[in-house]
């Protein structure tokens, strides 16, 4: 990973500054792309019917992350009646990068839905878009990560992620930074191993693979279990595509899942105002302090005349 | 480990030797007990009660697929493996492996796209599921310690027991 420190992050907005100033098109250019995803990305496939609910995962993520311990044991089933903020269910926080939830379906035979989430690593992340010093990653292995020692601080990521998955250190005074799951990227992913979480699993919830693999094996789940699943795969088209995506046999609504994002990514919503942006801060100012110049030298010359005529 | 292998070594030679000869006696055959022992770390080995099993599924390919020469349960399995075509082995670890997401695993799926089965899951994976999934269906205990004793790892990696994190003033409070 490109060490990003404030001098680098300064000489690349100057130096992009003087690009944009020097050919105005050189950023619709570079803006216009759609990326897609890396071809070879990893990803994990979620199959929500197989999740009994035992927080496995919380545990095994807490270790691997070596987070702090938590406030109940792991094995302590009465988180799934807490009720926060809102009437929030629980949310990934600074202490937990990957949280389980219990949805009552009503109707649904065999109990109830089980829902473990996290980061799902967007092939074109939001948080990455908004992150005004380029603290985020999207990594050819498909973690989004980022470098805590550049964060600011600010918050941008939390409002602009769809999923509402970036949590903050509420709890440091000195330096509060962005917290959130990196698909276990330093410690396994980039040696070509899962996550914690997924190899913790007793269900074998979770899937690790390929993405492009995972989607077929989705799919093929679906076609070979007629009537089960819902004929839809979360995170396939979902704001551009999700590293990681779901199965479910009741309608993804129902156990906490926006079904109204659209397959768009984020930055398409933003991709054409903000290659404006630097138009409109370095060629307004001339053009306007020209305009600005001319009329009022009309006026001054006017000006002049008439006293020049008044003189004479 | 070779205690273990013998173990299921034993099992396998039992099963197959009743495989031999089909159909006689099948749902009272089989080992007794199994000791489902080879993934133990953060809880302890399952003994298996293998006699009562055979009792209550009362057929061997409920848990065994098409391995022991019967007809599969599932209608698709039976298009490729019909009755009378029993398998080498019927050990759950030797089909499902152990190591699910290793990479040289995961890489030898990958070579073979044509494999139908590639997307079976894992020994851990298989044993939960199926076991898990009919104790769920059929009213079996389904807690993790109903079936497995914690271990002092398994303690420590749930902070639970004397590792469970002292109560604060917060907790409970809502």
């Amino acid at each position: 990973m490109k060490k990003i420190d404030r001098r680098n992050f300064l000489k690349g907005g100057l130096a992009g500054g003087a690009a944009v100033a020097a050919t105005g098109t050189a950023a619709t250019a570079k803006g216009a792309g759609t990326f897609g995803g890396y071809p070879d990305s990893m990803g994990v496939l979620v199959d929500l019917t197989k999740c009994v609910g035992c927080r496995t995962c919380e545990a095994a993520c807490n270790k691997e992350q070596g987070l702090p311990a938590p406030e109940k044991p792991f094995n302590d089933t009465s988180v799934f009646d807490e009720i926060h903020e809102g009437g929030q269910k629980r949310r990934t926080t600074e202490k937990a990068y990957t949280v389980v939830n219990r949805y009552d379906v009503e109707g649904r035979e065999g109990g109830p839905v089980f829902r473990k989430f996290q980061c799902n690593h967007c092939q074109e992340p939001a948080c990455l878009t908004s992150c005004f010093v380029n603290a985020y990653k999207k990594t050819p292995e498909g973690a989004v990560i980022y470098n805590p020692k550049v964060c600011v601080g600010c918050r941008t990521c939390m409002i602009a992620c769809p999923f509402y998955v970036p949590a903050y250190s509420y709890s440091s005074a000195i330096n509060p930074v962005v917290k959130k799951c990196i698909m276990c990227y330093d410690t396994r992913l980039k040696f070509g191993r899962p996550p914690a979480c997924v190899e913790a699993c007793p269900q074998e919830v979770m899937v690790f693979g390929k993405r492009t693999d995972l989607i077929k094996l989705g799919h093929q789940r679906i076609k070979e279990n007629p009537g089960k699943y819902v004929d839809h795969i979360y995170g396939e088209t979902e704001v551009g595509g999700t590293s990681w995506m779901y199965l479910s046999d009741v309608p993804f609504d129902k156990v906490g899942f926006d079904t109204s994002l659209g397959n768009q990514p984020i930055i398409s919503y933003v991709k054409e105002f903000l290659t404006v942006v630097p138009m409109v801060l370095t060629i307004w100012p001339a053009l306007f302090t020209g305009f600005h110049l001319l009329s009022n030298r009309k006026e001054a010359l006017k000006k002049e005349k008439e006293t020049k005529g008044q003189e004479v | 480990m070779g205690g273990r292998t013998k173990k299921l070594l034993g099992v396998a030679i039992v099963v197959a030797a009743l495989g031999a000869a089909p159909h006689a006696g099948l749902a009272a055959g089989g080992p007794a007990t199994v000791e489902l022992d080879s993934l133990s770390k953060l809880f302890g080995s399952v003994p298996f009660d293998h006699a009562k099993h055979t009792g209550l599924a009362g057929n061997c390919a409920e848990c065994h697929h098409h391995t022991l020469g019967e007809a599969p349960v599932k209608e698709n399995c039976g298009r490729c493996h019909k009755a009378n075509q029993p398998a080498k082995t019927v050990a759950c670890r030797q089909c499902h492996p152990a190591e699910r997401f290793e990479a040289g695993y995961m890489a030898s799926v990958a070579a073979n796209p044509m494999l139908y089965h590639n997307g079976k899951p894992g020994l851990k994976g298989a044993y939960h599921q199926k076991c898990l999934g009919c104790h769920q269906a059929m009213g079996g205990p389904t807690g993790c310690e109903d079936c497995h004793t914690m271990t002092d790892k398994g303690e420590a990696f749930y902070r639970t027991g004397k590792y469970a994190p002292a109560p604060t003033a917060h907790q409970g409070g809502h």
